[in-house]
């Protein structure tokens, strides 16, 4: 290409089989190892680890592949941040974040119960390149029947050799275990991830220091959700460049999109970055319940983030730089539709007694507040509040904003936040509607 | 606090499980676990001990299982914790039962993906089978819970029943559901409609080989156009 070509146009979608990374991700074939060989995990997965430590690091990076867990943080970039030789004797470790707990998201929940190899190679190939010691994959409670398939899944990676000392004869060892959790949005946290492990309440940590310093036992932890982990061997397999094509500039990649609500199939699938929300509506979900009239609003990635009124969503590109242009984000891209049946106010102030339920009760803004915001919000449900109490419920949102250790304060914030910025008459509609009779029975 | 435990009467507790220890199996079972993590950081073992404490109790019990103070102490005791913290640990996450639950404990998750998907028609179903939110039927069989997300919202509403999932559920088939396994039977595990996993209702519109072989893609990898 010469230098006077023009760039070409990014490309968004849809993509084509070949080039998904979760082949089994709907489970019709076996996830076993033998199954799962067949498809092209573990294969000569030594020659991977061949490509040498910091060299791994460096492909991670040029694909631009961003943490999948909701932040979107530069994934090599995390991994580059772990020490590259131990000086006091303290082991490095791995963390995997499968506590998949926000409302909205399922799909490390399919990544683990059919593709739990990829996973595995992933753990195998992270921990080495960032020098780890063994990785701990930390499972949500509730995902018995994946914790069992991870399980035994893990265990068939010993029994081929590809875990455990000399793993996968590269002469590195390393071990990988799995934890699981027992009912805790909050350990989804890193740092209340990293003390669950250790057997505490799971309340996050103050940073610094950051785990990469001193997290698990103390000793440098990274913390990687599944995705992320999952998709770094095929990055490797097939260049930083393959993955790099896809999607726009700073958004790099495939991604499993998990679609629920009031879709006509809800469905869980891997788009490119990028892809419009209609062309990820209409092609794999058989479009809005009642058609893209009756669509609402949008909560485009997972609860935590403020939702999307129709107009502005229907073109919208699904990364995380096209929907925080519209005052939202992408999260885990866990995309909750609402059609026009839906009593909105109250689709947010269920979210509010979601957070409420999970603050960890740490932090006093959040732990107050939570409930507080809650509780105001179901008075604007039922429309028995006064309508200067929107106000004051803003005002109040953006006092746990920020405020807290952990992002749950902020998280419990931003969707009453996007409610109000984008339903404020019908809040005001329905507090008018309750008080109507009244006012004219007093007149 | 109203939501707080009521720890039932403790030394009618003590007489019942003071003597607890683990059956044959799991006591093996609990070294393997403790075995996961660095020696010194038994403490992390806590967890899962718990939720086997909890699976030997209710296999002795015939029901989800619970877990009573002195199993705690004795968790406590072999990981050489006390009992504070492993009470910290029982009470700080949900899935731990601090009373006594009924032979199926029906978690409807009413988060708002399920919220939107109809899990108000589950809780119906469930209230019209006469199980008591918050509460154990008097026969011992069902006790009923609304949860917080559990994380299937592709194959919402859903609810899980002790280790299982039912998915895709509408008044009908919760019914349905309730029924079989009142009456003894295993209801079909997963999505209640014609749906394979998280895929599209009528099939899949993605990676269709897979339905019928184990395809392997990796042939195609270097075919030029993407489209």
């Amino acid at each position: 290409m010469s230098d006077a070509a023009p760039a070409p146009a990014p490309f968004v979608g849809p993509l084509s089989d070949k080039d998904r990374i979760f082949t089994n991700v709907h489970g019709f074939q076996d996830w076993g190892i033998d199954a799962a060989m067949k498809r092209g995990d573990w294969d000569n997965t030594k020659a991977l680890m061949e490509i040498g430590q910091d060299a791994i690091i460096d492909r991670i990076k040029a694909s631009n592949l961003r943490g999948r867990g909701g932040a979107g943080f530069p994934t090599g970039m995390k991994w580059s941040f772990m020490p590259k030789e131990s000086k006091d004797g303290r082991p490095s470790f791995l963390v995997i974040n499968a506590d998949e707990s926000e409302p909205g998201s399922c799909k490390d929940r399919e990544i683990i119960r059919h593709d739990p190899h990829k996973l595995i190679e992933g753990a195998l190939i992270a921990g080495f390149a960032m020098r780890a010691r063994a990785a701990y994959i930390y499972i949500r409670g509730e995902f018995i029947y994946e914790a069992k398939v991870l399980f035994a899944a893990v265990q068939q990676a010993y029994d081929r050799g590809f875990l455990g000392k000399n793993a996968c004869g590269s002469g590195y060892d390393f071990d990988v275990f799995v934890h699981r959790g027992a009912g805790a949005y909050i350990c989804g946290e890193e740092t209340a991830q990293i003390e669950s492990i250790e057997g505490k309440k799971g309340q996050p940590r103050l940073k610094p220091p950051f785990p990469a310093g001193a997290g698990l036992y103390g000793c440098p932890t990274t913390v990687n959700n599944v995705e992320s982990i999952a998709v770094s061997p095929t990055i490797l397999r097939r260049g930083p460049e393959w993955f790099n094509s896809f999607g726009r500039e700073g958004n790099k990649g495939t991604k499993l999109f998990q679609i629920s609500g009031h879709v006509n199939k809800p469905c869980v699938v891997e788009e490119s970055m990028g892809i419009s929300f209609e062309e990820l509506i209409e092609k794999h979900c058989g479009g809005i319940r009642g058609g893209w009239d009756n669509l609402l609003a949008v909560i485009p990635g997972g609860s935590s983030v403020p939702l999307v009124p129709a107009r502005q969503i229907r073109d919208a590109p699904m990364d995380f730089d096209g929907l925080k242009a519209l005052g939202s984000g992408l999260g885990t891209a866990a995309v909750i539709v609402m059609d026009k049946s839906t009593d909105i106010v109250r689709a947010i102030s269920r979210l509010s007694y979601f957070y409420k339920h999970e603050s960890c009760g740490q932090c006093t803004p959040c732990r107050e507040g939570t409930g507080w915001m809650w509780r105001v919000m179901e008075r604007l449900r039922t429309g028995e509040a006064d309508v200067s109490e929107i106000d004051m419920l803003y005002d109040v949102t953006k006092q746990v904003e920020g405020h807290t250790i952990c992002a749950l304060g902020d998280a419990a914030a931003w969707p009453i936040q996007g409610l109000i910025k984008h339903f404020r008459p019908e809040i005001e509609q329905r507090i008018a509607d309750k008080r109507g009779p009244l006012v004219e029975a007093a007149e | 606090m109203a939501d707080a435990p009521q720890i039932p009467d403790e030394a009618e507790v003590r007489a019942r499980w003071g003597s607890f220890a683990w059956t044959a199996e799991n006591a093996e079972q609990a070294k393997v676990v403790i075995a996961r993590y660095p020696d010194g950081r038994q403490q992390s073992a806590v967890m899962p001990l718990l939720d086997l404490a909890q699976r030997q109790v209710g296999a002795e019990t015939q029901t989800q299982g619970w877990l009573p103070v002195p199993v705690m102490e004795y968790i406590g005791d072999q990981l050489d914790m006390p009992y504070m913290r492993v009470y910290e640990v029982a009470t700080f996450y949900t899935m731990y039962n601090l009373a006594p639950v009924g032979r199926f404990h029906v978690q409807v998750c009413g988060t708002t993906p399920c919220m939107l998907r109809g899990s108000d028609d589950v809780l119906a179903a469930c209230k019209n089978k006469g199980l008591i939110k918050g509460g154990t039927t008097p026969d011992g069989l069902f006790t009923l819970n609304e949860v917080e997300c559990l994380g299937a919202c592709a194959n919402a509403p859903m609810v899980q029943i002790n280790d299982d999932n039912y998915e895709d559920l509408t008044y009908e088939t919760m019914t349905a559901v309730l029924e079989t396994l009142a009456a003894g039977g295993q209801p079909k595990i997963g999505p209640q409609i014609d749906r394979q996993t998280s895929a599209p209702e009528g099939g899949p519109t993605t990676l269709k080989e897979m339905v019928s072989e184990n395809h392997d893609y990796r042939g195609q990898w270097n075919e030029g156009a993407r489209a």
